[in-house]
């Protein structure tokens, strides 16, 4: 367990309560403010970051109930841990409190052992919290993770309709072999970086980054209206900015990044793989393998972009699109009829 | 008298768990916040104040059970549970109760 300490905010509007709660929590290692009723607890939480709650039920001008429903309407401390320590009569209150969302319930006079365990177990679990959202970040806009934290870690899939897009950087092999090791980091970063923006720029996320290659998703998890367009806009936009990349490797005499972009929309399976405390928001189906069968195909017919017939159906604006008719790809029974742009 | 004043057990637990000079100081507080708490009842009962007699004799009732004041808490978790518009509050007994815990907390601090 990790023992760094927390920031804990208690709330009780009694003087002899609030001393000894707080020596309590300060014998814990932990650093302590304190307020002397729900309204001045809600000021509190909103100008200052807490890892814990310790609240009490019996306040004056607001409650302790009042406090469990505010911060569960508010996106930013829903999620806040918050031990409820009192001394209130009767057992339909305190269900009361861990049906508002209190993440456990301490009687007082609070006893130390209990409370340790207690604290130490809930910032423990707010910490695991905060670094899957974190990690989440890595991989998609603050908006999409905000919104992946808000339904939950569950680990588990559900049949969605999406965009996948697969890309990869040409021979990259070959170009790596002219360059030292920082010179390759540094141009996959930039490479990244700049996919990265296109992507998410576009609602979508980056659900997988191996070497040169990258998976994003678009209409998973958060819907979008038209997940084909905005996933062709992204290879779209990355073309133009890979462009721009190569006009400054030109004048560096370094060779020009080429990047080929395979898209397909159709059902997935998309979710949470892995365990509770690692989970990568991925997707699987038959969708995906299409879209990473025409990334390779682009080689063979000699295009950057290649999407099939369903992500075409879907662009705003199809009329300078060409097709590749009786596409044979690894995998797939039929042949499929591809589309670049003319 | 059918149940002690002071259970003097969980003052030295206190003192034992949070160090003497702590509870001390808590215990002093709590004397000198005891007659505020008092007042507030008086209070409430004058104005007919449910919420303001239930939530005072809950801290009262709190902080008793801090020190073992065990007739202290048993009066007032009666007063918390039984609304002022349903029975005559026993606030004359509490201010009885509250002179005899002051006396024998006093005593237990000095020991």
């Amino acid at each position: 367990m990790n023992d760094a300490p927390g920031h804990v905010l208690i709330v009780d509007d009694n003087k002899v309560n609030r001393l000894l709660l707080t020596r309590n929590v300060e014998m814990l290692g932990h650093r302590v403010s304190v307020a002397e009723n729900g309204r001045i607890a809600m000021d509190m939480l909103a100008a200052d970051r807490f890892d814990i709650l310790l609240l009490d039920i019996e306040m004056p001008e607001m409650d302790g109930f009042e406090v469990l429903e505010a911060i569960k309407c508010m996106p930013t401390l829903r999620h806040l841990p918050v031990i409820v320590t009192s001394s209130v009569e009767g057992l339909d209150n305190v269900v009361r409190c861990i049906e508002l969302g209190a993440e456990d319930y301490i009687p007082k006079p609070v006893n130390k052992v209990l409370l340790k365990a207690r604290v130490g177990a809930s910032l423990e679990r707010k910490r695991l919290q905060d670094e899957q959202k974190e990690l989440l970040n890595r991989f998609a806009t603050e908006e999409v993770a905000d919104q992946l934290t808000e339904s939950g870690f569950a680990i588990g899939g559900e049949r969605r309709i999406a965009t996948v897009l697969f890309c990869d950087i040409r021979d990259f092999t070959a170009i790596s072999e002219t360059m030292t090791p920082e010179a390759t980091i540094d141009l996959i970063n930039t490479y990244y970086t700049l996919m990265f923006d296109a992507v998410s720029s576009q609602g979508g996320i980056i659900s997988l980054m191996v070497g040169d290659g990258l998976m994003a998703l678009f209409g998973a998890p958060n819907a979008l209206e038209n997940s084909a367009q905005c996933g062709v806009s992204a290879a779209q936009d990355m073309l133009a900015m890979t462009a721009a990349l190569n006009e400054e490797r030109a004048m560096l005499s370094e060779v020009p990044l080429r990047i080929g972009f395979g898209i397909a929309t159709g059902e997935v399976v998309a979710g949470y793989a892995g365990t509770q405390h690692r989970a990568t928001y991925t997707c699987i189906g038959k969708t995906v393998n299409l879209a990473a069968r025409l990334e390779a195909h682009t080689k063979v017919a000699g295009c950057e972009i290649l999407f099939d017939q369903t992500t075409r159906a879907g662009l705003r604006d199809n009329s300078k699109t060409s097709e590749i008719a009786d596409v044979r790809l690894k995998g797939f029974a039929d042949t499929v009829n591809a589309f670049t742009f003319a | 008298m059918t149940q002690d004043i002071v259970n003097t057990a969980t003052y030295t637990e206190l003192c034992e768990a949070m160090g003497a000079d702590f509870a001390a100081e808590l215990l002093d507080t709590f004397l000198s916040e005891g007659p505020t708490m008092l007042e507030t009842l008086k209070t409430a009962v004058a104005k007919e104040d449910a919420d303001a007699y239930r939530r005072a004799a809950h801290s009262m009732k709190s902080n008793a059970e801090i020190f073992g004041a065990t007739a202290l808490a048993n009066l007032s978790r009666q007063m918390e549970l039984t609304s002022l518009s349903d029975a005559p509050s026993p606030i004359g007994e509490l201010e009885t109760t509250w002179s005899d815990t002051e006396t024998a907390l006093k005593a237990l601090c000095d020991e």
